[in-house]
């Protein structure tokens, strides 16, 4: 029963990665560009190329990158290397390979989303859970209210405010940068404070705009849930307000919160990409963001397939999560 | 019977006032309501809906929540007045002095933790601190005086049907063994059989812990066959309470009388007969008797007059003025 229920997730999960990576390998390829022959035509323009030396060395890099071959056998091929997890070399920063692009962006990426993330979930769910709770202390709900007021500024606005202000005028935090310049990424004490040190910035421009959001949809599910008749007979059953508080309400707000947390968790890349390109910080968004600049399909491939595998083992993660949240879940 | 009416009450409600302040204005939802009730003793309170019996419960547990409030009254358990208690007194009263059995008992539990976990935190919020084992062992106990099988405090709610979980809320009711009992409409989702079930339940534990039970609802039949005195209320007001045997043969108040000639029987089959008119709305109530627009036996005293509540032979109550020469 449950291993076919494993099973059953797991091909779903197979079926989400090969949707994803077969899009994936037709969208650049509709754009007619040749990321060999425009990277050539860029030296070329420095001169010291005959054109037909041009032609002979794209067609042999063309053969080198398999770009030669008939578009369903570079499919083949590309199913073919997911399934052995080789993305193959980047075209753009040869002779590393897609794998060692992606390893080196991701603890940046993942430290700065996962971190933001989940403390905006815990600020946002705290404050919203507490502006809804009659007995909550006014200076709760004053502090609720600007969190929503700043839910309408963009990421990227923010990041501009706060690295002018903070920044630019106050020059508290750097500027810029996952590392000070002369501060080498050795894995010390030392560089990691540093590197937390140019978190700061970036983190709050993603923290301040998504907090309102949880407040806003914990304060409407709070409200819900306090008309329940559950919470109303633990009042009646005299118990204490933190007991109510901690397992009649704030429990039954958990499932429906965790599930916009997942999706939170998978569409928080975008705003990574921004925020990476305002601050220099050299993580997945970065490294997207050149790929797509200069046709770079492997990277492309790469990034959009570990984007979509992770927030798809996500996802699934997630359903085995539900029913430890959720009793009712359990027999189903 | 007669020792009962000797006893001094176990339950005194007197001129227990509820208002609600709404913005179309100020609806008084329970005036001047005074009525007593003695140990083992079981109350049905009856009425049109929105005529104040579960604001009246609610206002009993203190359970009234804004834009409501209580205006005035005392309500004595056991010569306690609950409406003198601080907020944590009364916390703790809750359950321990007086009990609640919810309406909609289909939702009452918490759904997503154990039915084990929902009696122990009520033990556990009284201040009790025994072991775990002799905390379990006295909520399986209580499981097991309403008919249920030890095993339900290791399940969740959805594992149980209608009328199990209306019994686990009565478990939870009977478990610090209060004086007084409030069933507000145990029954009202169940079929008949599992009504007559949990009704002889709430009979059997409230013998067990010679609590004074009030059952209210609007089902008369029920009541009939489980209750010993009535109560009757109209807009809010007590018009009469009346053993049920005096109040199905000789009803005081008009409005009882209607509500008793409401009542289909196998005589004449197929007719009913309702009370003409509708409940007057609690923004705008009638000037004098609020019953007067709807009563077949009005006097002209009515409309200017409130009635007061009068205590007539064998300790039966009426808010009319068709007794006023009695006394």
């Amino acid at each position: 029963m449950i291993l076919r229920l494993i099973f059953r997730r797991v091909l779903f999960l197979f079926v989400v990665i090969w949707c994803a990576s077969s899009i994936v390998f037709i969208i650049p390829r509709l754009s007619k560009t040749n990321a060999i022959r425009e990277r050539f035509a860029e030296l070329s323009r420095t001169g010291g190329f005959s054109p037909d030396d041009l032609e002979k060395i794209i067609a042999s890099y063309s053969k080198q990158f398999g770009l030669d071959a008939p578009l369903w056998q570079q499919y083949q091929d590309y199913l073919g290397n997911i399934l052995h997890m080789d993305f193959g070399y980047s075209l753009n920063r040869y002779p590393m390979t897609v794998t060692q692009v992606i390893v080196t962006a991701i603890p940046s990426t993942l430290g700065l989303l996962l971190v933001t993330t989940v403390l905006s979930f815990l600020i946002g769910n705290f404050l919203g859970a507490l502006s809804a709770w009659p007995k909550a202390p006014n200076w709760v709900r004053a502090m609720a209210t600007p969190f929503v007021l700043l839910t309408g500024v963009p990421p990227i606005i923010m990041g501009v405010l706060l690295l002018f202000f903070i920044g630019f005028r106050l020059q508290l935090l750097p500027l810029g940068g996952a590392h000070t310049i002369g501060i080498v990424p050795d894995g010390s004490l030392s560089s990691y404070l540093d590197l937390l040190l140019h978190l700061i910035l970036p983190s709050l421009a993603l923290i301040l705009g998504s907090v309102g959001g949880w407040v806003l949809s914990m304060r409407g599910m709070g409200i819900t849930i306090q008309g329940e008749d559950y919470v109303n007979f633990a009042e009646h059953k005299g118990l204490t307000g933190k007991v109510i508080f901690r397992d009649y309400y704030l429990r039954n707000t958990l499932l429906p919160q965790a599930t916009a947390l997942a999706l939170a968790l998978g569409t928080v890349v975008t705003s990574a990409i921004v925020i990476e390109g305002l601050f220099g910080l050299p993580g997945i968004g970065q490294a997207l963001n050149s790929a797509i600049r200069s046709n770079d399909f492997p990277v492309i491939y790469g990034i959009v397939l570990f984007i979509t595998a992770a927030v798809a083992t996500l996802m699934v993660a997630m359903e085995f999560v539900y029913p430890l949240l959720d009793p009712r879940i359990r027999n189903q | 019977m007669a020792d009962a009416l000797h006893k001094s009450p176990i339950l005194t409600v007197s001129n227990l006032e509820v208002t609600y302040y709404t913005d179309a204005g100020r609806a008084k939802a329970l005036d001047d309501v005074s009525f007593t009730l003695n140990a083992g003793e079981k109350l049905g309170m009856v009425g049109e809906s929105g005529s104040g019996k579960s604001t009246l419960a609610l206002a009993m547990m203190r359970m009234i929540k804004p834009p409501g409030r209580i205006e005035a009254g005392h309500v004595f358990v056991g010569g306690t007045d609950l409406m003198a208690l601080s907020d944590e007194d009364m916390r703790q009263a809750r359950l321990s002095k007086i009990a609640y059995i919810p309406q909609g008992a289909m939702n009452s539990l918490n759904p997503v933790i154990r039915i084990g976990a929902q009696l122990v935190d009520a033990l556990r919020s009284h201040g009790i601190r025994d072991s775990r084992a002799q905390i379990e062992e006295r909520c399986i106990n209580a499981l097991k005086s309403v008919d249920l099988d030890p095993a339900v405090f290791r399940m969740y709610p959805h594992e149980l049907s209608g009328g199990m979980k209306q019994r686990v809320c009565i478990a939870i009711g009977i478990l610090l063994q209060p004086q007084v009992i409030i069933a507000d409409e145990p029954t009202s989702a169940l079929d008949v059989v599992t009504q007559r079930q949990v009704m002889e339940t709430i009979d059997r534990v409230k013998n067990q812990i010679n609590a004074a039970v009030i059952l209210i609802g609007h089902d008369m039949g029920l009541m009939a066959q489980f209750v010993d005195r009535v109560a009757v209320m109209y807009s809010g007001r007590l018009v009469e309470v009346s053993t049920v045997r005096e109040m199905f043969t000789n009803p005081l108040h008009p409005y009882t009388a209607a509500l008793i000639s409401s009542l289909p029987n196998l005589q004449n089959k197929g007719v009913f007969q309702g009370i003409p008119g509708l409940a007057p709305s609690l923004l705008r109530l009638p000037s004098g008797c609020a019953f007067h627009p709807r009563c077949t036996k009005m006097m002209e005293v009515c409309q200017s007059t409130r009635p007061l509540t009068r205590t007539l032979e064998s300790n039966r109550l009426v808010t009319c003025h068709l007794y006023d020469a009695v006394v």
